[in-house]
């Protein structure tokens, strides 16, 4: 067979693999569009469709309607934007954790990340009495302390995903002993607040989360871009990396800190929503059948999930508005049990 | 992929740590020829090949590329004349054949250079080289060992590199599969004029095609040459610590070493 015949075969392989990617991609963003539509229709005071829209457009049209703008602009529409936000950057998180460390429990909601967020948070609720944004700060400097911890304590001679993922279990024990403790020492109305805070919620959002978080992604998804041309390598072990000429320490340590800003961005702006990290990159690929990575797929994945979460957990129960956090720990829960069921039957856990 | 290129260890020293493997060693790897390296289990076999391809750092010494000291080199440059397939590279979960050996192309590229056809048509050339086409587009988890390490060995050759070092790449394969990989790597050194330095086990297929063999014992080189000079019943001795009677490869003509134990000794047969 001629050379030129083989080649044609391989270029067709890797179009049938991108038409599978911008299929999945084209799927999940329509899916998308329509979660956020209903995000803006749905809710307890009625608007209708096309009050929705002139709402949207108001600012170019001029058309207002006090009421209707306050309930589409002010209250829905931040509301689904930081949605879609808090869960893209869960979602590319834990995508990162998982393939540098190759192991779909390596997500930062489970090694140990989100709980030096909340031990963080719920420290300065109970212990410093603070409120607001200040509690998004202290939340943002404990994941960041928790992921250099954790990196430290794994390094030997460089750091291998298993040690990662084993002292950020432990570490995360550890940091829910803290938080137990702290609740035996807090008043009710904090450890209300507390709670609140810890199962991680939309129904306190506010515009000023939606600006630093947007804003930190401006910078992290570019970053996280450049870095991610290094992993084409770095997926096959170190030594084959290397050998390929990829820098791999740099690149490893870059990443990392790409995805503990995802992380701690996202758990200051809404919380440890619980599982979106965890969930999105498996579900992606699992969709995409080994057509691609996955990282702009699970980005989708997670926004989706989330703002799904949301809608379900504002209206499932009637007069009761759930925070979104029980909806993604009930739903992660049922796909971690899944997970390991069916890990556990082809006999590989990583 | 006519220029052949210089690869030498120079009084190189290699270690993990404290623990020094590999000390005070020379080698010049003779270019356009299949070098295979051979010894006991943790003699430094793996070590001195992962030194040889800038994967571990000498503490002493100094590997050189074409003159160069290689671990000062920008390490993209070397990954396009050097390529190296490590014992256990890790394929990712449910990656398809060609994907994984795409990924050999890895140093071709960069921010501004993504894939072009020049790509396509190296990763089929590597695919009909390795006889591994048929299976382009299935996933690698599904393959089977001798599969893998084709398609493995794939990736490496889509490198397209005039230098090849090759880790136990026999490694968990049937005989045949080991024989038709092995006539694999010769038809490239024979045919593609590269430079091949392979560490294998299995002295009998080492000797059949190395045109240079190393033995190796607690980090030096014991003997290198042609094998048919330099295997002897006293270097396999010195090497393995194993007593053995060197034959004639009635296929091959070249050194055949029988083993000889504790239960099968010389005369035994006889005076049983």
């Amino acid at each position: 067979m001629s050379i030129a015949l083989d080649t044609s075969r391989i270029s067709r392989a890797r179009s049938r693999a991108a038409a599978r990617r911008h299929a999945v991609a084209g799927g999940l963003a329509a899916a998308l569009v329509l979660g956020f539509a209903a995000a803006l229709y749905l809710g307890d005071y009625p608007v209708p469709l096309d009050g929705v829209i002139r709402s949207l457009f108001s600012p170019l049209t001029g058309l207002t309607d006090r009421g209707i703008d306050f309930i589409v602009l002010q209250v829905r529409l931040p509301r689904a934007i930081l949605a879609l936000l808090s869960g893209a950057a869960f979602a590319l998180a834990g995508i990162i954790f998982q393939t540098l460390l190759r192991n779909p429990l390596a997500s930062p909601d489970i090694i140990g990340i989100a709980h030096g967020a909340s031990a963080a948070a719920v420290f300065s609720i109970i212990i410093l009495g603070w409120s607001g944004l200040s509690v998004s700060l202290g939340a943002f400097g404990g994941a960041v302390l928790t992921a250099l911890a954790i990196y430290l304590l794994a390094w030997r001679n460089g750091v291998t995903a298993y040690r990662v993922v084993l002292i950020g279990i432990g570490m995360a024990a550890m940091l829910a002993a803290i938080i137990s403790y702290l609740f035996t020492r807090a008043r009710l109305n904090e450890v209300q607040q507390a709670m609140a805070w810890l199962v991680g919620s939309l129904n306190a959002s506010r515009p000023g989360d939606i600006v630093v978080l947007g804003g930190a992604m401006l910078v992290l998804v570019p970053a996280m871009i450049a870095l991610l041309r290094g992993l084409d390598a770095m997926e096959l072990g170190d030594d084959t990396a290397r050998a390929l000429g990829a820098r791999v320490e740099i690149n490893r340590l870059g990443l990392m800190l790409v995805a503990v800003g995802f992380a701690a961005f996202a758990t200051a702006a809404v919380g440890p929503v619980g599982f979106v990290a965890f969930v999105s990159g498996p579900l992606a690929r699992a969709l995409l059948k080994g057509a691609g990575r996955g990282f702009l797929h699970a980005s989708l994945v997670g926004a989706l999930v989330m703002l799904v979460s949301d809608l379900l957990a504002q209206h499932l129960l009637p007069n009761t508005q759930l925070p979104v956090g029980v909806v993604t720990g009930a739903c992660g829960a049922l796909f971690l049990l899944w997970l390991l069921m069916a890990s556990g039957r082809s006999g590989r856990v990583n | 992929m006519s220029a052949n290129h210089q690869l030498l260890a120079a009084g190189l020293d290699l270690g993990y740590g404290d623990r020094r493997i590999v000390s005070a060693l020379d080698l010049t790897v003779p270019a356009g020829k299949l070098t295979v390296i051979v010894g006991a289990n943790a003699c430094g076999k793996s070590t001195l090949l992962r030194g040889l391809a800038r994967l571990l750092s000498p503490t002493r010494g100094a590997v050189y590329l074409d003159g160069k000291p290689i671990h000062q080199m920008p390490t993209r440059e070397v990954a396009t004349v050097l390529g190296v397939l490590p014992q256990s590279p890790i394929a990712p979960e449910a990656i398809t054949v060609t994907d994984l050996v795409g990924r050999g192309r890895y140093p071709h590229q960069g921010w501004f250079r993504r894939w072009t056809p020049e790509d396509d048509a190296a990763v089929a050339r590597a695919l009909a080289a390795t006889d591994t086409l048929d299976l382009a587009e299935r996933p690698v988890d599904e393959l089977s060992g001798g599969q893998r390490q084709r398609v493995w060995i794939a990736m490496a050759l889509a490198q397209e590199t005039d230098l090849l070092l090759l880790d136990e790449p026999t490694t968990f394969l049937d005989i045949n599969h080991q024989v038709e990989v092995l006539d694999l790597l010769t038809d490239l050194v024979r045919t593609g004029g590269r430079t091949m330095v392979v560490v294998l086990h299995d002295l009998n297929l080492a000797c059949r095609y190395a045109d240079h063999i190393v033995a190796m014992k607690a980090g030096t080189i014991v003997a290198e040459g042609r094998p048919v000079a330099v295997m002897t019943e006293k270097v396999v001795h010195d090497v393995f610590g194993m007593a053995s009677r060197i034959m004639v490869d009635p296929v091959s003509d070249t050194p055949m070493i029988v083993p000889i134990g504790r239960h099968h000794t010389e005369g035994a047969m006889a005076r049983a």
